[in-house]
């Protein structure tokens, strides 16, 4: 059996093994955006506007200016944490609705390390230490809240979905309690639900000065990197991906399914803290009720659109934020309400989970697999 | 014979990536024939019949039904034309009824409601019409493989079908289904209806069908009557050389105790009895076979002893260690190998490449897995290996193995529990789904193991195979061990008595 593959050299081979699938996920994903700018433009047209103009200031709003370019990274760090918590926990096999608690939990802890731990500890500690510590203890938080649901499904088979549910719930109102009660800003003059600034020594700074763009951003594109390598070259990564793909299988390979649930769901749980935990000690420096506008649902649509590879995530994480931060831009130049961004989010998350309308649209022809019949002895 | 030409392939090619499964074939089936097709694993008989069912398009070549051009562009078209397949597996949804499953995509409907009764009604007629003996109302979930197969096939004839497509119907039926299957099939043929059949029971093939095409690599070998050919023309014919269909091999010499059985009980899925107190013993150097028709707890025995299901009552001992209830982990980790029945269910990881599933038991490892991280390179020397020494057909170690044909699936498997150091080896249908060439392999390699000191307890349905291999032979039925003798002090005919529940005197 000889075969192409086979015979070229072994360079162009590898670079084809890495670059083929990856042509192969992005076509989709690509032209349901496109697709959904296209319906965006017909109904901006139908209600009075005018197309180009919006996108233009879309464009420009996005990716215009520096300052532009910052915001988008701004907006993007979180969707890239919290994008990666959900593609992770579906290549467990899990669907983790609960990234937005998750990241709320995280946020209140980090702010509590960031602003009382000195006190607590009746000395300054140095930004080398006390961000870790924040950041640290802002991650675990979520680690915690997403291994609960996690532990639920493995050991009682309650299903992650409604456990999910259940803990934003939680922990959006235990969030609400602690910003109103014991962790609110005692300052005189603060009127809201909010926790006091952390300390100069929690706060990550801006990458350039005069920009808001932070580290943050830097160690979510590096976070990316160490997701892609946990789950396609460790063992832990073989154990998440395989339960994901096959549980039976997994069980059948001497992998402790149960163990790797609590541990997928944890890991999950701990990217969407970091999600949380970004936003409090590299942005707004103190924890407040609302800041997070539902990263934790656009995380299910940035993981679906990234088909759920973390290097797909972090791309849809950025389109997601260009077009959240493009949004003012274009509503001022245009006056069509930022809705409208909302709108072509939904549509490329609706071409994209009903990828038969894109296939049909551009005549791509489904991949033959998938019409082979699974579970065939014939084969 | 001159009956009309029915289906038609002509200079059918159809390339893969890496691979030519179909290369210029020519097939036709006639008016009222049972046609078989033999043929290695991956030489492209499903392919083809993915082709005239409209699932695959052909690169290039022609189809013509009943003298008419046709070019089916799913498989909708295909059953408009009077065709139908039935797939190994079943596309039946497990908690619907049988009629609910056959109207599943031709709804009968009443004033905009479904017409059950209408449905039912016309499944009672073809189920009678035919003696296929299916009744509407059960719920497919609670029926054996061989009656939802009949499911598959009266849904087929529901949707009119006049050409049956039944690719390796006969890999998951007992001798008894296979023989009901046989007489159904002939009763079909009676009425006009002719049939594909795919199998790699050569046994079969001669008695139940009027004509057999055999492919290879790919082409059409050629075309033969039943009387004038024998298994081993036909085995030849398909693997190119001559297949010696029995294994050679000495006189086992058995050594101490590897795996011990003590009053085992276990539960099935349901949660009734299917292991009803079993002992048993597997020495080093020897091949305990247990026979016995599918269903009397031999799937529940093996899932017991590696660790896949909860025991009742009882005790395993592997290797002196006590292994009774633990998780296959530890199991695997006393020296074990387990090939499963089930290769889709548990065997491996469809969307892996191949090269994942040839490591699947030991990824953590050295030198798969050296402190948590993998080594491409040792999964690549391992994957080319094993693909090299097990002759499994796959135009790269890295395409995802649900790519592969069912056969070199299996090969899969088959390589990866085999190739390392073990003291054990627990083997289910060990062969099912393989072309008489691969199972001359490995049976070979089981002897090998055998005569290198591994404890070998297999578990097949297969007659043949179970009294090819083993050195002593156990009997279940319903739940017990009902005999246990010398493979070499018993016949056939005796193994099948007491497989069909009859008291052997001496035990
Ligand atoms: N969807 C696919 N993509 C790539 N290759 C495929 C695909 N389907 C089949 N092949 C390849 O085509 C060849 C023929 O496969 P096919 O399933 O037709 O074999 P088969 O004769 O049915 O074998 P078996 O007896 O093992 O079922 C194999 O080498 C297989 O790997
Ligand atoms: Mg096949």
């Amino acid at each position: 059996m000889q075969s192409s593959e086979e015979r070229t050299s072994p360079q162009t081979k590898s670079i084809m093994r890495f670059l083929r699938p990856t042509l192969n996920a992005l076509g989709v994903p690509l032209l349901a955006v496109l697709t959904a700018m296209i319906v965006g433009g017909l109904i901006i047209a139908f209600a009075g506007g005018d197309p180009f103009m919006a996108y233009i200031g879309l464009f420009q709003g996005a990716l215009g200016s520096p300052r532009a370019l910052s915001e988008t990274a701004v907006w993007a760090s979180p969707y890239i944490f919290a994008g990666l918590a959900v593609a992770l926990a579906f290549r467990g096999g899990l669907f983790n609705i609960g990234a937005e608690g998750q990241l709320a939990f995280g946020a209140v802890m980090a702010a509590l390390i960031g602003y009382a731990l000195p006190g607590w500890l009746h000395i300054d500690l140095p930004a080398f230490i006390h961000i870790p510590l924040a950041v640290g203890f802002g991650a675990l938080a979520g680690a915690l809240w997403a291994a609960i649901p996690g532990a639920l499904k493995a050991y009682t088979g309650g299903h992650e979905v409604i456990n999910t549910i259940m803990m934003n719930y939680i922990a959006l109102n235990l969030t609400s309690f602690l910003l109103n009660g014991p962790m609110r800003d005692p300052n005189p003059l603060n009127v809201i639900a909010r926790t006091p600034g952390i300390a100069e020594s929690a706060r990550i700074p801006p990458i350039f000065s005069g920009f808001r763009v932070h580290w943050g951003f830097i160690l979510a594109l590096l976070v990316a990197l160490a997701v892609w390598w946990l789950l396609w070259k460790t063992t832990l990564g073989f154990e998440i991906r395989t339960v994901g793909a096959n549980p039976d299988a997994a069980k059948y390979a001497g992998i402790d399914t149960k163990r790797t649930i609590v541990l997928t769901m944890a890991l999950s749980g701990l990217l969407a803290g970091l999600a949380g935990t970004i936003e409090v000690t590299a942005l707004n420096y103190r924890h407040e009720l609302g800041f997070s506008i539902g990263y934790g649902f656009d995380a299910i649509a940035i993981a679906l659109l990234g088909k759920t590879h973390p290097l797909g995530v972090v791309l849809a994480a950025l389109l997601f934020a260009a077009m959240r931060n493009g949004g003012t831009r274009m509503q001022f130049l245009t006056q069509i309400p930022v809705d409208i961004i909302s709108v072509i989010q939904a549509l490329i998350l609706l071409f994209v989970a009903a990828d038969a309308i894109i296939r049909y649209i551009y005549r791509i022809r489904a991949r033959e697999e998938r019409v082979v019949l699974t579970r065939g002895w014939g084969g | 014979m001159t009956a009309n030409i029915v289906l038609k392939a002509k200079g059918i090619t159809r390339q893969f990536p890496g691979v030519l499964a179909n290369d210029r074939v020519d097939f036709d089936l006639r008016e009222g024939e049972i046609h078989a097709l033999l043929g290695e694993n991956g030489a492209g008989k499903t392919t083809l019949m993915n082709i005239l069912y409209g699932l695959y398009r052909a690169d290039s070549g022609e189809v013509y039904r009943g003298g008419q051009r046709v070019a089916f562009h799913s498989p909708k078209d295909a059953i408009k034309r009077g065709i139908g397949m039935v797939h190994q597996h079943f596309m039946l949804v497990p908690v619907f009824t049988v009629s609910e499953n056959i109207m599943l995509g031709a709804e009968t409907t009443r004033r905009g409601t479904l017409d059950r009764k209408a449905v039912a009604a016309h499944v009672r007629e073809l189920s009678h019409q035919y003696g296929l003996d299916v009744d509407p109302l059960t719920v497919v979930g609670d029926l054996p493989v061989g009656i939802q197969q009949r499911v598959e096939i009266v849904k087929a004839l529901y949707r009119n079908a006049e050409i049956l497509i039944l690719d390796e119907p006969t890999a998951v039926l007992t001798p008894q289904e296979a023989e009901d299957l046989f007489r159904i099939m002939r009763e079909l043929t009676q009425r006009g209806v002719s049939i594909i059949f795919i199998t790699h029971k050569l046994k079969e093939v001669l008695t139940v069908a009027d004509r057999i095409t055999v492919m290879r690599a790919g082409k059409v070998v050629g075309t033969v009557q039943p009387q004038e050919t024998n298994e081993a023309k036909l085995a030849a014919m398909m693997v190119g050389r001559e297949v010696i269909l029995k294994v050679a091999k000495g006189e086992a010499s058995p050594g101490e105790n590897i795996l011990q059985v003590k009053d085992l009980q276990v539960d099935d899925r349901r949660g009734l009895e299917a292991v009803r107190g079993v002992s048993f013993h597997v020495r080093t150097g020897e091949v305990l076979g247990i026979a016995g028709v599918q269903g009397n707890g031999q799937t529940e025995l093996v899932e017991a002893l590696t660790g896949l299901r909860p025991i009742h009552a009882g005790k395993v001992l592997m290797n002196s260690h006590e292994v009774t209830g633990k998780p296959p982990r530890p199991i695997i980790e006393t020296g074990m190998a387990h090939i499963p029945e089930d290769r889709q269910r548990h065997g491996l990881v469809l969307s892996y490449p191949v090269a994942d599933n040839l490591m699947l038991c030991t990824y953590y490892l050295p030198p798969f897995g050296v402190r948590g991280v993998i080594q491409p390179r040792a999964v690549d020397v391992n994957a080319r290996k094993l693909v090299e020494n097990f002759d499994i057909r796959t135009p790269s170690p890295y395409v995802p193995t649900s790519k592969l044909s069912g056969g070199n699936q299996q090969k899969v498997i088959v390589a990866r529990e085999l190739s390392r150091p073990i003291k054990l080896l627990i083997a289910n249908q060990p062969t099912r789904g393989l072309d008489v060439g691969s199972i001359e392999y490995i049976h070979k390699e089981i002897i090998i193991m055998r005569d290198r000191g591994v404890a070998v307890l297999l578990v097949s349905a297969e007659l043949d195979e179970i009294m090819a291999l083993s050195d002593r032979i156990a009997v279940m039925y319903r739940g017990q061990i009902v005999a246990t003798v010398a493979a070499a002090e018993v016949t056939r005919e005796l193994l099948g008595l007491w497989m069909a529940g009859a008291t052997p005197d001496k035990v």
